[in-house]
């Protein structure tokens, strides 16, 4: 079982044993990025796929099935075409920050796996600041995606790239807030130290994860709300929404910085769902002692999964939401629940050394009605009211 | 060697991109370079070990501040740079010459003090937890501080940028027919 867990690592060790001295520290760093674009390239072929055919089976129709058996190669046609198709920039484009903005999206992307752990003594680079990493690379993808935009030279790549920034800045501060509770408890920003702080098992049987106390609950909700908003998910794909603004920031991009933009997308989103295991959901840790014969890598593959079918469910199910719901909901709604969710985690740890009968069920009672109370009444203030009447400046 | 190429590579490459931020006509081009140096310069902290340092001046610089400037470019219209004319004008003299003065009046101090003279620490550069363990203890005073002067900062752009709210209601009447008041040609479907 435990070869089985290290395999990765082992055959990493014994990969770079077999080179000279001198260069073993470049081999092994060449190894781990080399694991990390092989693992996570075929994982955005297998999800563009699966997203398709999910898709497909909850709107009731089919999906693509025309490429292989039930269409299961489409993700290689895609790849195909995309290498093929001409790449055309527009004349007035800005040439050199038009070709750079796919490369300015993807690299950071890239950048953010190598923190995450993906198993036992399974992540690249152990930062002792391997969160704020994560964040700090995260948001250079704002001004790949200005870049797009803006040297496209069309309004609707602009505008496009204008909301897309303003959405990415916007969530970014829930995104950071829900996830500070859990840096608060782990005492650390290192993400192996936040899975070993998640060790263990409480009372009831369940896994000391994070995700199971009220102030988890809460902040891996809003973790996720924001993450979906983050990497322009569905119901916030408004940035290309294309009943209104063709294709947003990609809409002069073809071909393979085309291709380089949606690998960039669906890599972020992977990037942010494996932080959200890592952070809530014990990361590659087994839900119970009895189930450890399951390698670790192979619960973390299991949580990732699960998380991406509820990012693809969510696209199914919500409509898109318009600019201004948008920007309210993360300002006057999310900012502040997160906010009320760091007073219930120290209300929850101050409770902590509550010993007699039914502790627990106050403590979560308690947790649970302080962040009802802020939910509720953020929630009608952001129903009640129509829109203020749009006045046009420009176009009447 | 192998962290020495390192330096002198992105210490080259951080250069480049101040001098082109200043030289470049393009103002959007401008900003670009400026935060590649922001970025350049959150890498030369990286490899002094200096974690917390550069990865803050990553999403501070990066993220916020590049972003800030390139919505500034935007958003106030420059006139076009005629093609051909001198970007430099006599005040540059006056702008060099202060700029000398600054370096000189940083540089005087700091090559006097005796912090040049002490030898290279040897230790780790100091953890993450370290620093913050010292911002929310001996440092807390000054970090509240900082934190209230932004608070206001922020809520002072809100009320500055927060239109004042229009005494008499919108006009009801539809565009069209106001369009047609003013004399100019309305096409109607």
């Amino acid at each position: 079982m435990n070869a089985l867990d290290q395999i990765f690592v082992s055959t990493s060790h014994w990969l770079t044993g077999l080179t000279p001295a001198s260069v073993q520290p470049l081999v092994s760093m060449a190894l781990a990025i080399a694991g990390l674009m092989a693992v996570f390239g075929t994982c955005f072929a297998v999800a563009t796929i699966c997203e398709r055919k999910i898709l497909g089976r909850m709107q009731n129709r089919f999906g693509p099935n025309r490429v292989g058996p039930f269409g299961l190669f489409q993700p290689l046609a895609d790849g195909v075409k995309m290498l093929i198709k001409e790449d055309i920039v527009p004349f007035s484009a800005d040439h050199a920050v038009h070709f750079l903005a796919p490369l300015a999206l993807t690299v950071p992307v890239w950048l953010a796996f190598a923190v995450l752990p993906f198993g036992r003594n399974m992540s690249a680079i152990d930062l002792d600041a391997g969160i704020l990493f994560f964040f700090a690379i995260g948001s250079a993808s704002e001004l790949a995606v200005f870049m797009a935009g803006w040297s496209s030279q069309n309004k609707y790549a602009l505008l496009g790239a204008m909301r897309a920034i303003a959405q990415m800045i916007s969530y970014e501060v829930p995104l950071v807030l829900a996830s500070i509770p859990v840096l608060m408890a782990a005492g650390s920003l290192s993400l192996p130290a936040i899975v070993q702080a998640q060790n263990g098992a409480v009372m009831g049987g369940l896994p000391r994860w994070n995700v199971f106390t009220p102030w988890g609950l809460a902040g891996f909700g809003l973790f996720m709300i924001a993450a979906a908003a983050e990497s322009n998910r569905c119901p916030f794909d408004l940035p290309e929404g294309e009943s209104e603004l063709i294709a947003g920031f990609l809409t002069e991009y073809s071909g393979f910085k085309y291709a380089l933009f949606f690998l960039g997308e669906y890599l972020g989103l992977f990037a942010v769902t494996g932080l959200a295991v890592t952070l809530f959901l014990g990361g590659w840790q087994a839900p119970a002692a009895a189930l450890e014969w399951l390698p670790s890598w192979c619960w973390f593959a299991v949580k990732f999964s699960a998380l991406i079918f509820l990012f693809i469910w969510v696209r199914a199910t919500l409509p898109r939401l318009r600019l201004d719901q948008l920007l309210n909901f993360a300002w006057k709604f999310l900012v502040p629940l997160a906010l009320v969710n760091l007073v219930v985690a120290v209300v929850w740890w101050q409770s902590g050394a509550w010993r007699f009968p039914g502790a627990l069920e106050l403590r979560w009672l308690f947790g649970a009605g302080l962040l009802a109370g802020p939910y509720l009444w953020l929630g009608r203030a952001l129903k009640g009211g129509k829109p203020a009447p749009h006045q046009y400046r420009y176009a009447e | 060697m192998l962290n020495e190429i390192a330096f002198y590579l992105i210490a080259a490459v951080t250069l480049a991109c101040a001098v082109a931020a200043m030289a470049l006509r393009q103002l959007v081009h401008c900003a670009l370079c400026a935060a590649a140096a922001f970025a350049g310069l959150a890498m030369l902290y990286l490899q002094l070990d200096a974690e917390f340092v550069g990865f803050a001046q990553l999403l501070v610089y990066v993220g916020a501040i590049a972003i800030l400037i390139v919505f500034a470019v935007l958003l106030t219209r420059a006139d076009e740079i005629i093609p051909g004319s001198r970007q430099s004008s006599p005040s540059s003299l006056m702008g060099i010459a202060a700029a000398l003065l600054v370096l000189s009046g940083i540089a005087l101090p700091v090559l006097s003090s005796p912090s040049l003279h002490r030898l290279p620490v040897t230790t780790a550069a100091a953890p993450v937890k370290l620093i913050g363990v010292e911002l929310m203890t001996r440092y807390v005073l000054p970090l509240e501080m900082a934190g209230i002067l932004l608070t206001a900062a922020l809520l002072g752009a809100v009320v500055i940028a927060m239109r004042e709210e229009p005494e008499t209601k919108l006009d009801p009447r539809p565009p069209a027919p106001r369009r047609a008041e003013t004399g100019e040609v309305v096409s109607l479907p």
